[in-house]
């Protein structure tokens, strides 16, 4: 069966991929953000596991407020990023995949659990960060990435136990696959912020900290807060947190976290990557 | 609205009805992914807004580069992130124009939350 090897938490803001094609990484500004990285590229370099999970958002480049999912998986053989609109370099296309793809469409429908499911679609930010972030220089493209596109822009949004709960289902999707790979789980962007509206540039970085621990011991503890809790308790886009309790969801195991980092602020957030083992 | 909705101050929660209020605003937006539909709006601002059907107020906010009132006008701060964008203007300088603070201390307010914590 194919397993889940350990899961990842990161930003996925723009500024970060910017601050990367500008090569600003060892600046005063940026260097104790991109500490946070090498042990986990050295992981990630030990492991070399064959296909990524990607809990995400896409913020407007192809889920307009005409037609957009609650939940998304991709189920295509490569995704394209595109011009957002404001300015960070477009990235080469990500390698898809399509057999554990569809064997988690399957096992998630027959769960209870409807995504749409998507053949065509481009991935924003949210998603090309992070790969960027892991693999400096492009170097992504051995790996396989299943996109899952969780809505965090337009209430009504689902609920942080529901994005848990999706997280627990497609870890087991994936335990029930049959095959030997290795699956990597990411959980992206967050963590507090806010961007729009006169409260603009909240930040709670003792709840970011509080989240960080929590979503390691006692995840379930984090799932009991409403979408309007994290708002009021870590800014309007701190519902973002949704994307790494979905990525802890599929960790059904004992977790382990191996490492750690937290800067507030990088732009207009408090910015937290952890490398977590599902042993 | 639901009663258990929550108020929070200086929060617009982008639910359906600014959804529906502010989609042909955030449909404009949207085409900004576009360089071309960057361009075109930039020779003629007004007539952009009308080939997508703003309604006055909206135009008028746009043309004032008025982002609080964009957004009470239900534009959602992800498209209105395209529309700054190509403005000129980063994450920050948004926040500075919401909040009455030039750039630089809206940067320094971050800051006072975090790294700048402990430095008075």
């Amino acid at each position: 069966m194919a397993k889940i090897i350990g899961g990842i938490t990161t930003s996925h803001i723009p500024a970060i991929g910017i601050a990367m094609d500008k090569g600003l990484e060892d600046t005063p500004y940026w260097k104790d953000f991109f500490a946070g990285y090498p042990p986990i590229r050295e992981w990630l370099g030990e492991q070399k596991p064959d296909i990524a999970i990607v809990f995400y958002n896409d913020h407007g480049l192809e889920m307009f407020l005409d037609k957009k999912p609650t939940f998304a998986l991709g189920c295509a053989p490569r995704y394209e990023n595109a011009d957002e609109g404001w300015g960070i370099a477009t990235i080469p296309p990500v390698t898809g995949e399509t057999e554990l793809s569809w064997h988690i469409a399957n096992e998630l429908i027959e769960h209870d659990f409807d995504p749409t499911i998507c053949q065509d679609i481009k991935v924003d930010h949210g998603l090309t960060v992070p790969l960027s972030l892991m693999y400096p220089g492009h170097k992504y493209q051995h790996l396989k990435v299943i996109p899952v596109c969780i809505n965090c822009e337009r209430y009504p949004m689902p609920k942080p136990s529901r994005c848990y709960a999706l997280g627990q289902a497609i870890g087991r999707a994936v335990e029930s696959f049959a095959g030997d790979q290795k699956v990597v789980v990411f959980g992206t962007g967050g963590l507090s912020h806010q961007l729009d509206g006169e409260r603009a540039g909240f930040i709670n970085a003792d709840f970011d900290n509080e989240c960080m621990d929590k979503l390691v011991s006692d995840p379930e503890a984090l799932t009991r807060y409403s979408n309007d809790d994290l708002v009021e308790i870590a800014g309007a886009q701190g519902v973002e947190l949704n994307m790494w309790l979905a990525m802890r969801g599929c960790m059904l195991r004992n977790v382990q976290e191996v490492h750690r980092n937290y800067v507030a602020p990088i732009s207009n957030t408090g910015a937290g990557t952890q490398l977590l083992l599902n042993e | 609205m639901t009663e258990k909705d929550k108020e929070i101050w200086g929060t617009i929660k982008f639910d359906g009805a600014m959804a529906t209020k502010g989609y042909a605003l955030n449909k404009m937006c949207f085409s900004f992914n576009n360089a071309e539909a960057r361009d075109e709006f930039k020779k003629d601002e007004a007539a952009y807004c009308d080939k997508f059907g703003l309604t006055p107020e909206q135009k008028e906010a746009v043309i004032n580069r008025d982002i609080l009132e964009l957004e009470r006008l239900g534009g959602s701060i992800y498209y209105l992130a395209k529309f700054a964008g190509l403005l000129g203007l980063n994450v920050q300088d948004v926040g500075g124009i919401q909040t009455g603070r030039t750039t630089e201390e809206f940067k320094a307010y971050l800051d006072s939350q975090g790294r700048g914590k402990n430095n008075g």
